[in-house]
């Protein structure tokens, strides 16, 4: 038996290679996925009747099976990460805008008629007030999408050489190496399980405010006792 | 002066919020606007500061059109507070008292110096500067609140139901704080309340709306509770309106009378001097111990365990009419205990002395009453 770590030479890559190549297009798309949900959920929280078909439409785009995807994105992009990258990022837009969304309508009235009446501009308002207090919902989002990401990225096998450690997978069957297969789940595993400490970390780091030991924002409870006066400009 | 001139909110849907309401807002005052919910109150308070704007008439600050100047502006030289008090969770309390100083470009170093001032009038600890408003308790975060809007020392101070939501000891502390500030500052106060108690107890003038957001009475309190200009306002004031409105007239004016109060050391002979059927015991200095029946009572024997309670005194001149008539009232001979600043009996007064002043007041006219409410 060869070594767990012994990558086979077609992979072009060390274990470690693998590693920094697994996250790049796992996180990369996270991060795409949240510059665009932003907008998007800006404009779900501006005009309401936008938000059920956005929701559906990240549905459907989440239903869509990336070899779908692939199939269609290859011809424009080839066999590249890109190509693996473009479906996880839409795939990230059905947990992040929904949790973009539900953190901004989490903001209290009061908070935000407040802030109007001393006289914040919207987008100052948005920025200094909606968005630091959605910011726990929104990584409560990021959480979601980054470990399904993370799992996600495998399937770039199907296209040769993109799917990171999802490669190990299908040199696992080629070479009927198993342990490499058990190297690939594990890794994958590890990663995610760093990545959501890491995001952790980063909340309680940005959320000093929050009462320890639970969150009181219930977006839900929160979303029934918004009025038209809350809705102020 | 903010000068309402016939303002008219209706939304789209065709509800009218306020109806062609004109008022006038004296500078440097209180002036409530109270009524039931769906009276406009709210929508009225906001369309000063252009939260909502009018769909018809003009409101006038200092005689110029509160459209003239960018919206903005307008709102930061417009402190507000709100129910709930509506801090930024995200921020510290000195950093939430310090928003409006920041947004109109001061430094970050002279604007939490200001915040910390502004804890030390409205009573806050400095030591809760650091802390974050979930860690305060509701009373201490509506002071956070008022504190906020005084930041950047607007001459206007808008508040919309404030101290709503806090329990009735807190509110009342609450009330007399801003009472307090008021008298310090002088701001230009509007404050909204459903609370008739609240619009009483802080307003120089009242403003009564009524359902559909049309001005029923627009008066000084004493005036409300004296005159009510129709059946809503006069429901609106409640059953007891005529007992409150003795907080209007001072005590100054009851004859006290002095020869039922004996010293614990009386002699026999004064005590046997005493006409009435109970008589007021104090100590050395003078302050009330309790009631006592004169037939139980004989010199140097005064069993002060054995002393009827003398309930709650007044202080002539502090309190007004109504106090004194709820300590006579309270009282186990129907007698009130009047004392000075210092806790020192200055005499006694019956319920008879105290409902004769009440009848006494009530026939004196309009015109004292005013003066008497200023």
């Amino acid at each position: 038996m060869t070594g767990f770590f012994d990558i086979p030479s077609d992979l072009q890559h060390s274990w470690a290679g693998l590693i920094g190549l697994h996250l790049r297009e796992a996180l990369l798309p996270v991060a795409a996925g949240l510059l665009l949900a932003l907008p998007i959920a800006q404009l779900c929280g501006r005009f309401r009747w936008l938000y059920p078909p956005v929701l559906g439409l990240t549905t459907v785009l989440y239903a869509v099976p990336s070899l779908a995807f692939f199939v269609v994105l290859i011809d424009y992009t080839g066999q590249t990460e890109l190509t693996v990258m473009i479906p996880l990022a839409l795939y990230s837009l059905v947990v992040l805008v929904p949790a973009i969304v539900d953190g901004v309508r989490s903001v209290p009235d009061e908070t935000l008629a407040a802030a109007t009446a001393m006289g914040f501009g919207s987008v100052r308002r948005y920025l200094q007030v909606q968005l630091p207090i959605a910011a726990p919902a929104v990584i409560a989002g990021l959480r979601v999408a980054t470990a399904s990401s993370i799992s996600l990225v495998g399937v770039g096998a199907l296209i040769g050489n993109q799917g990171a450690l999802g490669n190990l997978l299908a040199a696992a069957q080629k070479y009927d190496r198993p342990e490499l297969a058990v190297n690939a789940v594990v890794t994958m595993a590890v990663l995610a399980i760093l990545c959501d400490v890491l995001l952790v970390a980063l909340r309680v780091l940005l959320t000093p405010w929050m009462p320890r030991g639970g969150t009181r924002l219930k977006p839900a409870a929160r979303r029934a006792e918004i009025t038209p006066e809350g809705a102020v400009r | 002066m903010i000068r309402i001139d016939s303002v008219t909110k209706r939304y789209p849907d065709g509800t009218v919020a306020v109806d062609r309401l004109s008022l006038e807002i004296p500078d440097r005052s209180i002036t409530v606007l109270v009524g039931p919910s769906g009276c406009g109150k709210t929508t009225t308070l906001r369309m000063i500061n252009r939260m909502v704007e009018p769909t018809e008439g003009t409101i006038l600050l200092d005689g110029e059109d509160s459209r003239r100047q960018p919206v903005t502006t307008l709102r930061r030289s417009m402190g507000y507070v709100i129910q709930n008090a509506g801090l930024f969770q995200h921020r510290t309390i000195v950093d939430n008292i310090a928003t409006v100083p920041r947004l109109l470009g001061w430094g970050r170093q002279r604007a939490r110096e200001r915040a910390a001032e502004l804890m030390e009038r409205v009573g806050l600890d400095p030591s809760l500067a650091k802390r974050y408003p979930y860690q305060l308790s509701g009373g201490q975060q509506q002071r956070v609140g008022v504190a906020r809007a005084l930041a950047a020392d607007p001459p206007v101070l808008l508040m919309d139901e404030p101290f709503s939501a806090v329990d009735p000891v807190v509110r009342k502390g609450l009330q007399a704080e801003l009472l307090r500030i008021q008298d310090e500052l002088g701001k230009t106060i509007v404050f909204v309340t459903h609370d008739i108690d609240e619009a009483i107890t802080l307003g120089t003038m009242v403003a009564v709306l009524r359902e559909g957001g049309r001005l029923a009475q627009y008066a000084p309190p004493a005036d409300l509770l004296s005159n009510p200009a129709d059946g809503f306002v006069e429901d609106f004031l409640g059953a007891d309106r005529g007992i409150r409105r003795l907080s209007f007239f001072p005590s100054d004016a009851l004859e006290l009378t002095t020869d039922a109060v004996i010293p614990a050391d009386a002699t026999a002979a004064r005590i046997a001097a005493v006409e009435a059927p109970h008589l007021l015991v104090t100590d050395a200095d003078g302050r009330p111990l309790g009631w006592a029946a004169r037939e139980e009572l004989t010199a140097g024997d005064l069993r002060t365990d054995r002393l009827l309670p003398y309930g709650r005194p007044f202080v002539p001149g502090a309190d007004s009419l109504r106090v004194a008539l709820d300590c006579a009232v309270l009282s186990p001979v129907g007698r009130a205990v009047a004392v000075d600043g210092h806790g020192r009996v200055t005499g006694v007064v019956s319920q008879q002395t105290i409902g004769e002043a009440v009848r006494a007041a009530h026939t004196a006219g309009r015109a004292d009453e005013q003066k008497v409410a200023g």
